[in-house]
């Protein structure tokens, strides 16, 4: 295997939930409850959920916008909590981020150029500016007549291009995508995926692909996370973990996406997930999907599933569940 | 901005008013301050305009003459509550430990009239020039720093900033590139109104006899001097109390038109189009 | 039951007029679920708010065309017979179910309200007949429900209450305007279920919109594919996706990642942005970002076609020509892009 690039360990963000007029802390959300999971040079870990799954938090808990409760984030080895700011800032250029609404992500008063060159200025590699930025925008398809228009002149998959090169123009290791299609046309969102893909070739670049869309995650990523309140589900290779899902969310998920495919479409079976997503600031005990999943029982309730992987059958195949959907399933029901 | 008409007239006004204050000595036939008895309290004529004083001056040039300190009162004190408003603003906006602090004072000082408050000062500290632009800008600043507050409040979630932060830009760049041109905009309306409302204000001082001494020619001195004369020389009060309305007038007319041209959106073509099409949620069957 | 005929439905701007429906005709007949599909833009939205009657006048207007439903001609109406048809006949949903609730009143008033404008009974009916709704919409506790606020609700929910007040008078269209484009896919998957046994219990007929094709392959018996104000492909669901007779709608499924894919592939590129409304390119609209575009594109609006029984398109390419197109793509792709995992 190759090197890690970004490990995350255990990792949690809880955010104070504050009341009353001496601002007590009455209850805590948590965001991302224990979280751990590797990132490997030069392939794309994809990471998808619901809304309120703690995606968000935890990119930008890695890029270094909140402090993490507890755990740890290593890059290349390195603990990157413990980093004072001259550090941290050091760092930053290694990791950089793609947002989801490229409406909001660009200054609508600074040209796309200057949106270019702005983390380029932050760290004073303003030799051959011009040209840099210039390079940039030609490696993301973006013409050079385009230096001096302002945002609101492109549209939502050109703005996301600017956004991209933004991303890249410090040269990172590391690129998080915060669900950087969802907010694009569909003909516009393979544009921007094979543009993704491209530059990871080109580039050698690291991907932490986030998004909701279990179609798009498949598509690019090597090994694929599913997230549901705060914790990991289920984690592994991308091949395996759609051909072969061992968490019941997993499978609910894979068979509520609609396939464009009548045909198809028609001949599954689903899984119909009842009730709605519980509070991330009240998680249920025990395994926090017991609520909704089909196969829960009384045991779930209780005891909270260790994070595991079953070597002789499926190796790297991380599953949070006590019956993971496979032939056992049957054998740990009967006990 | 300036080639709508609603926009041109107010500014074309005020530019007019500055011009011809400034150069008042050269142009006007008769001097505002030459007394003439015999010509006491004579209603408007082509020779005086705006007729006369109980001194027998020129009310036409007086007026013009005292825009000089009206303008210049305005101006200072919107410019500087400006200044100081945005400066506190900003970073109770951005810095969320200075914020209560910065608040605490501001929110003291806006529990005061502003007029109140301004009248007590220049009680304290002297009727002058100079004394009523400090008790003005006091007065007014506070309202400034709560506006630039919370534009930047609401600027500094909007994702481009958190961008900013992770592509490493420090925070004095993030404040000045990206905050401040997009609090721009109500930072620029606001100080139009506050220069009208301080003309109003210095009037007012004035007219109440704690502003600007009466040997100076202005619009509030006037009105007081001209109070007792209401009855029997009306355009004695008449004509600078119009000057008051219309400068008023003109400068929040032109913060409207400021408000509007600052819109980025407003001039591009894309929001155009899409207008239409957004306003579907506002229906409900 | 309704008829659109040559339907159009122009917006005035400050910068031009924006023809954001033009020239659109197609039949619903009672029971069975439309499916219109395009991107933003593409004027599906118009065109349903076209059918209630619910775009601003001005700046629309309607140049052309009729909507008949039950013979009458919709564009025609006075306010007053449409706001009986309108709720009563014709029933909406839309995608934000977190605006489109009033925040300070009950669900249980908000929704009798809807069933008392249209139908005259006594208050403790019209209870009776919400708690019946929510039940039908499987809103657990509907009683206890009636008195909560909407902020109360998830999006889910009150996607639910919604579909209640538009079924309050029975109506017999139901149009959905991306009722589950703000929901996550396990919600999502939900309300499409709930719509799916609505119909089979009222045999309302729906019209869903959603610019997302899957949906549309679950849901729909008939397709409508819109691109810039047109109808470029109408069809069965089998036509649209397996018989695919028009470039945009082809080019639109090469292009999405597909979940049960065998191989990982390149994603087809659709080059271009969609082309701007107030001046739409010459000939056919599609033919700057066509793959097979030809010289007779830029130059002749190719009109809707018919390609087999239901099924028609708008597109100048034969049969033949489409085929070798296609073929030629797809070989190209196999030399260069095709990735495996």
């Amino acid at each position: 295997m190759s090197e890690s690039l970004l490990e995350i360990r255990d990792l949690k963000m809880h955010f104070p939930m504050k009341q009353g007029v001496f601002q007590r802390t009455k209850n805590e959300v948590k965001a991302v409850n224990g979280v751990s999971f590797t990132v490997n040079k030069g392939e794309t870990l994809g990471i998808v959920g619901e809304s309120g799954c703690g995606k968000s938090t935890l990119a930008r808990t890695i890029v270094g916008l909140l402090k993490p409760t507890s755990g740890d984030i290593l890059f290349e080895g390195e603990s990157i909590l413990q980093y004072n700011a001259k550090e941290f800032h050091r760092l930053r250029r290694n990791i950089q981020m793609v947002y989801q609404d490229p409406f909001t992500s660009l200054n609508p008063r600074m040209r796309a150029g200057d949106i270019i060159s702005a983390p380029l200025k932050a760290y004073n590699q303003t030799d051959n500016l011009k040209n840099r930025v210039l390079e940039l925008m030609d490696l993301v398809g973006l013409k050079a007549e385009d230096y001096h228009k302002l945002p609101h002149q492109f549209s939502g998959g050109q703005r996301q291009r600017i956004g991209i090169a933004r991303a890249l123009a410090l040269n990172p290791k590391l690129i998080i995508l915060d669900e950087p299609v969802s907010a694009l046309d569909v003909s516009v969102q393979a544009q921007v995926i094979n543009l993704l893909e491209d530059l990871q070739e080109e580039l050698g670049l690291t991907y932490l692909f986030i998004a909701h869309d279990l179609s798009v995650i498949r598509h690019i990523s090597d090994k694929v996370g599913v997230m549901y309140l705060g914790k990991m589900m289920e984690l592994s290779e991308s091949e395996s973990l759609y051909k072969n899902a061992r968490h019941p969310y997993t499978n609910a998920l894979l068979s509520a996406i609609p396939i464009p495919s009548s045909a198809r479409e028609k001949k599954r079976e689903r899984i119909v997930l009842t009730g709605e997503l519980p509070s991330p600031s009240e998680p249920p005990s025990g395994c926090v999907f017991h609520t909704r999943c089909p196969f829960a029982t009384e045991f779930c309730k209780g005891n909270v599933p260790a994070f595991d992987v079953d070597e002789d059958n499926s190796p790297g195949h991380y599953v949070s569940c006590f019956y993971p959907m496979d032939n056992k399933r049957e054998e740990f029901a009967r006990q | 901005m300036l080639r709508k008409k609603r926009n041109l007239i107010p500014f074309l006004f005020l530019i007019l008013l500055f011009l011809a204050t400034i150069t008042a000595s050269w142009w006007l036939p008769v001097s505002p301050s030459f007394m003439d008895s015999s010509l006491r309290l004579m209603a408007p004529s082509s020779e005086h305009w705006f007729g006369t004083d109980h001194f027998g001056r020129d009310i036409f040039g007086q007026t013009i003459i005292a825009a000089r300190v009206s303008l210049l009162v305005g101006f200072t004190v919107a410019l500087l509550s400006t200044i100081l408003g945005t400066v506190t603003g900003l970073i109770a906006g951005y810095y969320k430990k200075l914020d209560s602090i910065i608040m605490r004072i501001i929110d003291g000082m806006l529990a005061f009239p502003s007029l109140l408050l301004a009248l007590a000062l220049v009680a304290a500290l002297g009727g002058s020039i100079t004394n009523i632009i400090i008790a003005l800008t006091f007065s007014f600043w506070p309202v400034m720093t709560r506006v630039v507050r919370s534009s930047v409040l609401q600027v500094k979630n909007i994702q481009y900033v958190e961008a900013a932060k992770t592509s490493g830009v420090k925070d004095p760049v993030i404040l000045s590139r990206y905050i401040l041109p997009n609090v721009l905009s109500p930072i620029i309306v606001q100080g139009t109104f506050i220069f009208a409302k301080s003309i109003l204000a210095e009037a007012a001082l004035s007219f109440l006899g704690v502003g600007v001494e009466p040997s100076i020619p202005t619009w509030g001195n006037m009105l007081q001097e001209a109070q007792i004369y209401m009855t029997m020389a009306p355009w004695f009060s008449i004509f600078p109390g119009i000057f008051i309305v219309i400068t008023v007038l003109a400068l929040n007319i032109l913060g409207d038109g400021l408000r509007d041209a600052f819109d980025p959106y407003a001039k591009g073509k894309k929001k155009a189009k899409r207008r239409p099409f957004k306003r579907k949620e506002q229906i409900a069957s | 039951m309704l008829e659109v005929k040559n339907l159009k439905a122009h917006i005035d701007t400050a910068d031009g007029v924006v023809k954001a429906v033009d020239g659109v005709s197609f039949t619903i007949k009672p029971g069975e679920t439309v499916g219109i599909v395009g991107e933003s833009g593409s004027g599906k939205s118009v065109l349903a708010h076209s059918i209630m009657q619910l775009n601003p006048k001005p700046p629309t207007f309607y140049p052309e065309g009729e909507i008949l439903f039950e013979g009458k001609n919709l564009l025609q109406l006075k306010e007053k017979e449409l706001q009986n048809i309108r709720g009563n006949e014709i029933a909406m949903v839309y995608q934000d179910p977190m605006s489109s609730l009033n925040p300070v009143f009950k669900i249980g008033d908000q929704l009798m309200e809807a069933i008392l404008t249209h139908q005259h009974m006594p208050k403790s009916k019209a209870k009776m007949r919400a708690i019946e709704l929510l039940t039908d919409v499987g809103i657990p506790d509907p009683e206890k429900r009636l008195n909560a606020y909407p902020h109360q609700f998830s999006g889910g929910m009150r996607q639910r209450v919604l579909i209640a007040i538009a079924l309050a008078c029975n109506p017999k269209i139901l149009i959905a305007d991306e009722p589950t484009t703000a929901l996550d896919v396990t919600i999502q998957a939900q309300i499409l279920e709930l719509m799916k046994s609505i119909q089979d219990k009222y045999g309302t007929a729906i019209v869903l919109i959603s610019h997302d094709l899957g949906v549309i392959a679950q849901m729909a018996e008939k397709v409508l594919v819109m691109y810039s104000g047109r109808i470029v492909e109408k069809g069965s669901v089998e036509d649209i996706f397996y018989h695919t007779s028009m470039p945009y709608t082809w080019s639109l499924l090469r292009s999405l990642p597909q979940i049960d894919a065998e191989s990982r592939h390149r994603l087809f590129n659709i080059e271009g942005q969609p082309p701007n409304l107030i001046h739409p390119p010459n000939g056919c609209n599609f033919h700057p970002r066509c793959p097979f575009a030809t010289e007779q594109c830029k130059m002749v609006d190719p009109e809707l076609t018919k390609r087999s029984a239901n099924h028609y398109a708008a597109c100048l390419l034969s049969e033949v020509e489409f085929k070798e197109g296609k073929k030629r793509i797809e070989n190209a792709e196999k030399e260069g892009g095709l990735k495996h995992v």
